[in-house]
């Protein structure tokens, strides 16, 4: 009797396994950045695709490592990835490198709503040759109301002075957009930021810049950290992405206010890599995820912006507390008066060289 | 184990010569047999364990991205003497590789290459193969043109150096050094140096906490030792408790424990001993990561010592105090000799591991608190320098098996005991 | 321990502090993880405790995220991911680490401190290598982000805890036992699974639980080689911590730590009998 349990146990393990391995052939796997981003696209697109085609998309949130991944898989000749949600500077190099399908931009994907071919409908100039944008989002600051009883910080030069608004800083542990900032503090017209930090002098300006509040900083990694160091009142003002900082405000009703000043916006959207294993369903779902609706749809769960002008009139209410989502889009005129648009080209060029520098300033 | 067979008077010589046959075929036979036994997992420790550290080994010093999608250029480079710009014949070489490279999607991999020794070299070959159109003979003044950069013979020295298969570049970088234009190695800027520093930072650190566990091990460890079995073996869950809970949970409950807003200093407050206004900072800091690393490793000291600690007769101490010791004499001449194996053995599994150690310093550490560990999976996932990365956890990895060696010569590994 | 009877005050003193000072350190020891338990129940998505937890209010508790943690599809599968990778990982070291532990004290075997060395790598070399290394091998063979190339990894970092625990209980093992079965007349098998079997299974399960353990906790690694369908508890948890802090991971904590304790009184009972097998109490 023991010994059939165990052989039955052994068994039914062994042929879950097996079920494991056969589920994937009716399932595509789409890599995302996990919380609520992942399951902004898993009530957009995932869901209504699965409904539509029957076809189970598995979420893996793996988008931070995205490129390592998809470089590892191509390397391997082994992919396992079918659809990667990835940054932009990320898709231009991926692209560069061969390892993400070309895509067809008028062929793939559908024309908007208003009948505009997608190549004109899109972000100018956002379709590279194997990118699909399919959200505008911002990296930006916020405080906790609760930290400051007077004034409040309303610029990125308020957020680096320590002495008018005290309290640690959350910063990403990366160099782009701290460099950036730490120059706009330091007085650089916005428009001419890259050109400075394209200069010795100017990284070196940006690191002393830096260097005044250093001691202060709190550093992280994940994009849910800032919301929660600020809702623990471990800091008073955090970078964060806009969408997390949006989330506890409107979700969990937490007292953050946005400094709009200075938002760094990018774009972030599909890539298929070269060696998915389900290329045309792969194909099918990056058609479905980027209609003008589907797009306009997530922003009723998230606010980011969609990639696609026709999607703009679309956008409503947030699904879950009725709250209008306009007014916390980052691209909003409202909010959008003052922006620094990242650049992911000098990014790919410079970023090895100065996150060297960064990561040994961190160690210092 | 070694035999011996005397030869005796009443044996003939050739009972003598059957005999010592019988025995060496004995011998063998049970050789082979325990060898039998024990090749499965040697085998498997070889295939799933040791041939990826070598390939890990292989990949420091592995360079073939600009071999590979350079092909012509770094052919024709091989007699170019580097003191002056190339030849018309070796721009020619370039272009070919840059266009064909750029219609095969290959030639992004060499530029990334490029990129790591020399900032700007991406941009320099990407730039010039979204302009391959306006690539034609004659190529020098047309490379020229479309990029300046391939007027800079700097530029030219980093292609030929990195055309060859092999290179030591990675563990230049990992030694905080770096290649002049010239060809001279040296050490980089002091602002930009990190991973020596970074390596000392985790050795230091490592010693500290070794230190802590033992100075908080000891005493529990002899508390438990010199108790009835039963108490102790109670007592023994609150240490096995910890060491048998996620090492993931005990972070982030350091973190609820250790924040400006969590426990500790709420209780500080609530103590008076602090004012709100100046809560400590514990976390996100060396602070964090020594705390939380010492509870996580505090078990691997005090199972080793208290095993030790109970083949240690108490009577040994009474002995010494009825012959007149004081306690402080009798416990450091008479009983601390009898526990070091137990000291040293509980030391070096702390060391090694927090040595290694990846997740608690990214969770709790903050800047002050990285370990050499935490920069190995940035270069892995984030920077996607393989190589870098590959190089400094093989320079771990001779640290590591070099302090188990020295261990080993001075105590023997057969005495690590896990309770 | 008690105090000895020709104990002077300053003895006495040093007795008391003594005392404090260990209890002291058993609070650091066992305080991270009764916070957890407490937390676990907090109604609000953050690891702090809340002013209305502190004075006691009912509405600041709640079981949200054992529900969550009950109705999730993800938190389920790394249940029944790691259950499958755990049990064959743990089969596998076990039997593998005592065969060759019953080599390994053979007095015949050669290169002993070479192979002895070798087998227990695993356990000396940094994991985040380890990781990396498998990362590149198990990828360019294929088995990366399956549940072969997961399980394979779990049996070599699980295995030394089996041969040293293994090697460790027949060191005490007297070997004219197996002798005097032989000239009894009993074939090698039947005194292999009648006398040296059930006295060294002590050592064997514990070194199993030890490798069950390790595969249970296991993150690095599993954060390089795992894919989407190998997503096991840690790397859940991990992505918890950092991607979606929510303590839905606390409440697993719970769950997990009232699982340790049920295994630890189980182990506690094995020592007991085996103890009295040997005849030691």
């Amino acid at each position: 009797m023991k010994k059939t349990l165990k052989l039955s146990t052994a068994i039914a393990l062994g042929s879950m396994v097996v079920a494991g391995a056969a589920q994937a052939a009716e399932s595509i796997t789409v890599v995302s950045w996990g919380g609520a981003y992942t399951a902004s696209q898993r009530g957009a697109y995932s869901d209504p695709y699965t409904a539509k085609t029957g076809i189970e998309v598995l979420d893996e949130d793996k988008s931070g490592n995205g490129l390592a991944g998809m470089r590892a898989q191509a390397e391997a000749g082994n992919g396992t990835w079918d659809v990667v949600d990835i940054l932009e500077g990320n898709a231009l190099t991926a692209c560069d490198e061969g390892l993400v399908e070309e895509i067809d931009y008028n062929e793939d994907l559908d024309k908007g709503a208003d009948g505009s071919f997608p190549l004109d409908d899109f972000v100018d100039g956002s379709l590279s040759g194997c990118f699909v944008p399919t959200i505008v989002y911002a990296t930006l600051f916020a405080y906790n109301n609760n930290a400051f009883s007077g004034d409040a910080p309303k610029t990125i030069a308020d957020v680096f002075d320590l002495k008018k608004f005290p309290g640690k800083r959350a910063l990403e542990k990366i160099p782009g957009a701290n460099l950036e900032w730490a120059l706009a503090a330091d007085g650089v017209p916005y428009d001419e930021i890259y050109d400075v930090l394209d200069t010795p002098e100017g990284v070196d300006r940006a690191f002393a810049k830096l260097d005044t509040i250093k001691d202060s900083v709190v550093w992280w990694d994940a994009g849910a950290q800032p919301p929660q160091l600020l809702a623990d009142g471990e800091v008073t003002i955090a970078s964060a992405y806009n969408g997390r900082i949006f989330n506890a405000q409107v979700v969990e009703n937490q007292p953050f206010t946005i400094i709009w000043d200075g938002q760094m916006f990018e774009l972030d959207g599909w890539v298929i890599p070269k060696n998915a294993p389900n290329k045309k369903a792969a194909m099918d779902y990056l058609r479905f995820s980027t209609t003008t609706q589907a797009l306009a749809d997530q922003a009723k769960y998230i606010s980011y912006g969609p990639a696609r002008k026709s999607s703009a009139p679309l956008i409503t209410t947030h699904i879950d507390t009725g709250v209008d989502m306009n007014p916390h889009m980052p691209t909003n005129p409202a909010n959008f008066k003052t922006p620094i648009k990242k650049d992911a080209g000098f990014w790919a060029d410079n970023g090895d060289d100065l996150s060297e520098r960064f990561n040994a300033w961190l160690a210092q | 184990m070694s035999i011996s067979v005397e030869a005796s008077g009443d044996l003939a010589p050739e009972e003598q010569k059957r005999l010592k046959a019988d025995l060496s075929r004995s011998l063998r036979r049970n050789k082979i047999r325990a060898s039998l036994l024990v090749a499965p997992l040697v085998i498997f420790i070889i295939v799933t364990f040791v041939a990826p550290i070598g390939n890990m080994l292989w990949r420091s010093v592995d360079n073939p991205l600009v071999r590979d999608f350079m092909p012509q250029t770094t052919l024709a480079l091989e007699s170019w003497d580097e003191q002056e710009l190339p030849d018309e014949a070796i721009y020619a070489a370039l272009a070919q590789d840059i266009i064909e490279g750029r219609k095969a999607k290959t030639i992004g991999k060499a530029a990334k290459r490029l990129n790591y020794e020399k900032g700007g070299m991406r941009s320099l070959v990407m730039g010039t193969a979204r302009k391959h159109k306006k690539i034609e003979a004659p190529y020098k003044e047309s490379l020229i043109k479309i990029k300046k950069g391939w007027g800079d013979i700097e530029n030219w020295r980093v292609i030929k150096r990195l055309g060859s298969s092999f290179t030591a570049s990675y563990y230049i970088a990992a030694f905080d050094m770096e290649t002049s234009p010239e060809g001279d190695v040296s050490f980089v800027d002091e602002k930009e140096q990190i991973y020596l520093k970074l390596f000392w930072r985790t050795v230091w650190m490592s010693l500290l906490i070794t230190a802590m566990t033992v100075l908080l091990g000891y005493p529990v460890s002899y508390l438990l030792a010199s108790m009835p079995l039963k108490t102790a073996n109670v007592l023994m869950i609150l240490v096995l408790l910890p060491f048998w809970t996620s090492l993931l949970v005990r972070t982030s409950s350091w973190i609820a424990m250790l924040q400006a807003q969590g426990i500790l200093n709420d209780l500080l407050v609530w103590l008076g001993i602090i004012a709100d206004e100046a809560r400590v900072q514990m976390i996100y800091n060396a602070i964090g990561t020594v705390v939380a690393m010492t509870h996580i490793l505090l078990p691997f000291m005090i199972l080793p010592l208290y095993s030790v600690m109970k083949t240690v007769p108490p009577s040994y101490l009474r002995a010494a105090r009825s012959l007149g010791a004081t306690p402080w004499t009798a416990f450091w001449q008479v009983y601390l000799p009898q526990t070091v194996p137990g000291i040293s053995a509980g030391a070096i599994l702390v060391f090694i591991l927090s040595i290694g150690y990846y997740i608690t310093p990214a969770l709790v550490g903050g800047q002050s608190g990285q370990f050499i560990g935490n920069l190995i999976a940035y270069h892995m996932q984030g920077s996607l320098n393989w190589g870098l990365a590959a190089a400094l956890g093989v320079m771990l990895l001779v640290l590591v098996l070099g302090i188990y060696g020295v261990y080993n010569r001075i105590v023997g590994v057969n005495n690590v005991k896990l309770g | 321990m008690a105090i000895p009877t020709y104990a002077g005050p300053l003895e006495r003193a040093w007795y008391y502090i003594f005392r404090i000072f260990c209890v002291a350190v058993f609070i650091f020891l066992i305080a991270p993880i009764l916070v957890i338990v407490p937390l676990s129940f907090n109604a609000e998505p953050y690891f702090s405790f809340t002013q209305g937890m502190l004075t006691l209010d009912p509405g600041a508790y709640s079981l949200r995220w054992y529900e969550e943690f009950l109705t999730s599809d993800r938190w389920l599968d790394s249940i029944k991911n790691s259950v499958i990778i755990a049990f064959f990982s743990t089969i596998l070291s076990a039997a593998l680490g005592t065969l060759a532990a019953l080599g390994l004290s053979r007095s015949e075997l050669p290169f002993k401190g070479v192979i002895m060395g070798l087998l227990i790598s695993p356990m000396i070399v940094p994991l985040i290598i380890a990781a990396a290394g498998m990362f590149f091998f198990y990828s360019s063979l294929g088995i990366s982000q399956s549940y072969v190339g997961l399980i394979l990894a779990h049996t070599a970092l699980g295995t030394p805890f089996v041969v040293i625990t293994v090697t460790a209980t027949l060191s005490n093992f007297d070997h004219t036992l197996i002798k005097a079965g032989a000239s009894l007349g009993a074939t090698p098998t039947y005194t292999f699974f009648k006398v040296t079997m059930p006295l060294i299974m002590t050592g064997v399960i514990s070194g199993a639980l030890f490798a069950m353990m390790t595969s249970f906790d296991e993150v690095i690694v599993a954060i390089f080689i795992a894919g989407v369908e190998q997503r096991t508890i840690p790397l859940q948890m991990w992505s918890g911590i950092r991607e979606q802090i929510s303590p839905t991971i606390l409440a697993v904590a719970t769950i997990l730590i009232t699982f340790s304790v049920i295994m630890l009184t189980t182990v506690e009972i094995l020592r007991r009998r085996s103890d009295r097998i040997r005849g030691i109490s």
